[in-house]
């Protein structure tokens, strides 16, 4: 008979403790019940904060529905376990009924705490702990926000959660301070150093911070709410909100009851098996007092989480210690702190950096040789951080030195081989070895497979980069090549298969699947392959039997929105646009009831237009002179421009002139990635042109030009390839880079990493692009020209031809009909698709616009 | 013009000749959004136009292709994969299907008919 485990909690470790149980346990030895006091399914916790920037509390749900559906399993939501009754091993519910089981796990996590300060529970004073806290803030804030003043609050605690809590309400547009009891923020992660440095820079984002103060009372109003914070000084400081995050105790009052043995200062007190004083029950998570201490952090948890599931089945599995390492992101500013920063080590040596002005701190711990990491702080700049968390214990090679200085300050960072013991994802505490082994001895051979075999960056994410690295390491030393393969239809990368099409001059994707792949194609093969003809023979996207192969966008030569509308973008080179073009813009968003929004491109989209629409606005956009923007295709986005000399006192250059020629010569360019361009008139940078593919910066001579810029979620500078150039060279060194970049690049790739991962890096393509190293300028100038020779406007074009325009009809069998579900809600004085609940709760719905149009 | 075969009502939608070969089409059929797909080998596919991990009413203009022997429909918003055979999802892009349900699609049977191809509706008449 199988054994029943109960588990008290349904929180985080509860979730990775079903989870590998479940995936252990395969002699079905075991079947599981959790009680889970919260209504949701578990979440993630540490996401918490996501709820204010507007994400759903569902998308929080960790792990696969799928563990609920299991036989074994069973979760039971919405309620409390009130007793254990070790004698007859039952646990007792809040519902009336009793459990028994054969092991109780316990896994109750903490609750937030509330200090003794008077006055807190008027209304209006918030802990921070679960999904309905945060609604309650929500309301609460809301109900502030709606009165007309300008809100107040505090963030009570300066800790980790205390700043996000100070980070929410900043995002939910309250004035906020942080009161701190300690001398400085975060003090459990950073030293004084690096507290400086973080209270600089909070400071600069217009949050207050109060160090050393000690709060007394919470002053409230007649009607019961809060008006203000008393210290103990007797100053007063007034709020309308106060977030409390003054740090969590254990829920250990079900093991206290129970006479389960308590650890000093709380906390279930277990083993190394995580094994309590009762061996029928374990404490696993932020409830479990393990090696003297209880862990606010989900790592150790998950550690924990996996020992008791091992000791279960027999394993000897002992819980090697916590990895405290953070890294986290508050109010957008970096903080890391990882292995022993407060240099506890005997004889230990920090080497610090510190840059005020701009808010950085660094510092290393090393051994006394000063060649062994041991830890660190990193305030205002922790892209360190994934490279060095995992070198603690292991020597760094080369000068420690230049882990600190800023960006190419330092010299070239060494390459770093981890250790097999180094952790690379602290979430799940995995090591380099564990990916290692799985990459060698499990045959995963691509990112999904290492990630579902060794749950590595499975939980936060940032780990990464750091595990494509290790996987790609160890499967070059195999000799395996990590796949290149396109999908199940073509074995080749997306640069191979550039040549091969190129070499065999085939032009149409059924001739190059036969050929080169097998089936019927996908929908990553089938756009990859309209990309590559689009590049060689500069044909219509639509050109015969190419539209099947585009993703919707390209098909229709527009953005698919949420709801299924496509959203316009019409060209606005460099930026520059005349009144009158204005008003056609704003002309035809209004007859077709079009939601507008200026971009973060320097231009203009228009949202909200049905597939049936399309020509017709296209059609009035084309007659005063518009064409397309491609917004849609994987090509030339906008060349982004400042004013330049023309108007600007600093400009050196036409910085205008020079975007629209670009964005003209490049206009229509399909690539692997989409590309965008900018152009500065002076050194001030006011284009942001080396956040762009392609940078360049105007110079009393002429132009520098950079290459290999990214915004994005992983933005980068681009880097300097020529300078002083005139307009020709510029534009031919420009033609010869981008087109080198799109005959061999991967799917998907942007020059940034592209240009990163080029073999030999930027000198070498200096070489190639300046010196023609590779013999293959005259051919790469000469395919640009035949580019900008063939160039033609998609939407005229598509305007001309009456059987392309059939593709445009919202039904086959109703051309003109609109989406009959389509539904809208006015908002800010233009429309938007209405939500979920508002379609489901019925009343405010605008129905789709059949607008009479004149074309 | 429809005709009746087992439980549904066979609807004429359109000509085969108005289909592009794999090139989606939406059709009404039945005051229902139906995506009808031609196909290279010449067989006609219909689906429920709604993509199930989005909301919206998309599915024709997604990307046929296939997986192993099965012919198979992308949505265009988040790229899940279908079959066309069965409607069921092939790839789920981590996604969970907005109402909580296997996230498949409903199929439609199709009859090419003397050039016309017609859809079974499902209601009953
Ligand atoms: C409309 C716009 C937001 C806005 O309202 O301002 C926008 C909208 C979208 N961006 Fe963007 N991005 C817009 C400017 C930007 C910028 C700013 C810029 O261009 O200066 C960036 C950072 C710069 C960069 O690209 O390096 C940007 C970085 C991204 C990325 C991340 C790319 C990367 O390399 O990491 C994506 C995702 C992707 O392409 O894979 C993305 C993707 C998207 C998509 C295509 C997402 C999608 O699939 O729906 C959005 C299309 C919406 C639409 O239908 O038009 N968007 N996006 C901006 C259009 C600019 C334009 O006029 O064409
Ligand atoms: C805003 C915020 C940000 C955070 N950020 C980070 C971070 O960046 N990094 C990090 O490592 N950690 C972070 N943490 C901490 C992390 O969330 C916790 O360490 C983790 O959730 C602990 O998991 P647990 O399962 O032990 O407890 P929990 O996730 O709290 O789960 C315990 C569950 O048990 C339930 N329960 C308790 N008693 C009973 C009972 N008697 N009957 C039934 N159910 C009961 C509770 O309702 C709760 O749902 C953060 C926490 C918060 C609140
Ligand atoms: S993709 Fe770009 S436009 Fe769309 S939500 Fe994200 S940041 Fe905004
Ligand atoms: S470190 Fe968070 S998922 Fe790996």
């Amino acid at each position: 008979m199988s054994q029943h485990i109960v588990v008290i909690g349904a929180g985080m470790i509860a979730q990775r403790f079903v989870e590998a149980l479940v995936d252990r346990d395969q002699d079905s030895d075991f079947h599981v019940t959790v009680i889970g006091e919260e209504q949701y399914l578990p979440y993630d916790r540490i996401g918490l904060s996501r709820i204010f920037a507007g994400d759903d509390p569902s998308s929080l749900t960790l792990g696969e529905p799928m563990l609920w559906a299991n036989s074994k399993v069973k979760l039971r939501r919405g309620v409390r376990a009130t007793r254990i009754d070790r004698a007859s091993r039952e646990v007792h519910l809040d519902d009336g009924s009793e459990l028994p089981y054969d092991q109780l796990v316990l896994a109750t996590g903490s609750y937030a705490w509330m200090p003794p300060i008077h006055g807190s529970t008027l209304e209006g004073v918030f802990l921070y702990r679960t999904v309905e806290d945060v609604a309650r803030i929500q309301e609460w804030a809301a109900k502030v926000s709606a009165s007309g003043r300008e809100p107040r609050g505090i963030a009570l605690g300066g800790g980790l959660l205390g700043l996000e809590a100070a980070g929410a309400l900043k995002a939910m547009g309250i004035g906020t301070t942080v009161v701190q009891a300690s001398d400085r923020l975060m003090n459990v992660q950073v030293d004084e150093g690096g507290g400086h440095a973080l209270t600089r820079l909070i400071e600069r984002l217009g949050v207050e911070v109060r160090l050393n103060a000690f709060s007394d009372t919470f002053l409230g109003n007649d009607d019961g709410e809060i008006a203000g914070l008393r210290f103990t000084d007797g100053e007063e400081i007034p709020a309308d909100i106060v977030v409390v995050s003054t740090g969590v105790r254990p829920r250990d009052e079900l093991a206290r009851d129970a006479g389960l043995e308590i650890g000093e200062r709380g906390g279930v007190v277990v083993d190394d098996s995580c094994r309590t004083s009762d061996p029928h029950v374990w404490a696993i998570g932020e409830v479990a007092n393990i090696q003297g201490a209880c862990w606010g952090l989900v790592a150790p948890g998950n550690t924990m989480a996996e020992v008791a599931v091992d000791s279960l089945l027999g394993g000897a599995s002992q819980f090697p210690g916590a990895d405290v390492s953070t890294k986290l992101k508050l109010l957008g500013v970096d903080v890391a702190s990882f292995g022993d920063a407060f240099a506890r080590t005997p004889g230990a040596l920090e080497l610090v950096y510190s840059d005020p002005v701009a808010g950085v701190y660094k510092k290393l711990v090393m051994t006394d040789d000063a060649r062994t990491l041991l830890g660190g702080i990193l305030v205002g700049d922790a892209t360190a951080y994934a490279s060095l968390r995992p070198m603690v214990g292991a020597e760094l090679p080369g000068d420690p030195s230049v882990w600190l200085l800023p960006e190419g300050g330092g010299g070239e960072k060494p390459q770093l081989e981890l250790p097999d013991a180094a952790a690379v994802c602290s979430c799940n505490n995995v090591t380099a070895g564990t990916i290692r082994g799985a990459v060698a001895d499990h045959e995963c051979h691509d990112l999904s497979s290492v990630k579902a075999c060794t749950k590595a960056g499975t939980s936060c994410g940032s780990c990464i980069p750091l595990v494509k690295k290790v996987m790609g390491e160890e499967m070059a030393k195999q000799g395996l090549v990590a796949s290149n393969a396109l999908c199940e239809h073509f074995a080749m990368s997306r640069a191979e298969l550039f040549q091969a099409v190129q070499v065999a001059e085939l032009d149409s994707f059924s001739a190059i699947v036969e050929r080169f792949g097998s089936g019927r194609g996908c929908d990553i093969c089938k756009p990859t392959v309209a990309s590559i003809l689009a590049s060689l023979y500069n044909r219509h996207v639509l050109a015969e039997g190419r539209a099947g192969l585009q993703d919707t966008n390209d098909r229709v030569m527009a953005n698919m929105q949420k709801d299924g509308t496509y959203s316009v973008v019409p060209r606005i080179p460099g930026g520059e646009i005349t009144p009158e073009k204005l008003i056609v813009i704003g002309q035809v968003a209004k007859d077709f009831d079009l939601y507008t929004k200026i971009t973060g491109g320097q231009r203009i989209d228009m949202f909200g237009a049905r597939l049936e629409q399309l020509p017709a606005i296209w059609s009035r956009l084309v007659e005063a002179g518009f064409e397309s923007g491609h917004a849609y295709g994987k090509s030339l986005r906008t060349v982004k421009s400042c004013v330049g000399s023309t108007w600007c006192r600093y400009g050196v250059q036409d910085s205008v002139a020079m975007a629209i020629a670009l964005e003209l010569r490049y206009r229509g360019l399909r690539s692997p990635h989409k590309l965008k361009l900018g152009v500065s008139g002076c050194a001030r940078e006011c284009a942001e042109a080396r956040g762009k593919d392609v940078g360049v910066i105007a110079t009393e001579k002429g132009w520098n030009v950079y290459v290999g810029g990214n915004g994005g979620f992983t933005p980068r500078h681009a880097e300097l390839l020529a300078e002083d150039l005139d307009d020709e060279s510029l534009f031919r060194v420009i033609d010869r880079y981008l087109m080198f970049y799109i005959r061999t690049a991967d799917r998907l790739q942007r020059t940034a990493p592209w240009q990163e991962d080029f073999e030999g890096g930027l000198e070498r393509l200096k070489e190639i692009i300046l010196d023609d190293a590779l013999g293959i300028c005259e051919e790469l100038d000469e395919h640009m020209s035949r580019h900008i020779g063939s160039y033609e406007d998609e939407w005229a074009a598509v305007l001309r031809d009456p059987e392309r325009l059939k593709q445009f009809a919202s039904f086959v069998n109703a051309p003109e009909t609109p989406d009959p579900s389509l539904a809208y809600v006015e908002s800010r004085g233009q429309r938007r698709p209405a939500t979920r609940e508002e379609r489901e709760s019925g009343p405010v719905l605008i129905a789709p616009t059949t607008l009479e149009v004149r074309s | 013009m429809t005709a009746t075969v087992g439980t549904g009502r066979l609807v004429r939608v359109c000509a085969l000749d108005d289909l592009t070969p794999e090139l989606g089409a939406a059709a009404l059929v039945a005051g229902e959004q139906v995506a009808l797909f031609r196909l290279a080998d010449g067989s006609v596919h219909a689906v429920q136009n709604l993509c199930p991990f989005s909301g919206a009413y998309v599915m024709s203009r997604g990307i046929t292709g296939s997986k192993g022997d099965e012919p198979t429909i992308a949505s265009p918003i988040y790229k899940q994969v279908f079959s066309l055979i069965t409607g069921s999802c092939l790839v789920t892009m981590d996604k969970e299907p907005v109402d909580s349900g296997e996230g498949g699609l409903a199929v439609f049977r199709v009859v090419v008919d003397n050039g016309d191809v017609m859809v079974e509706s499902k209601e009953a008449e």
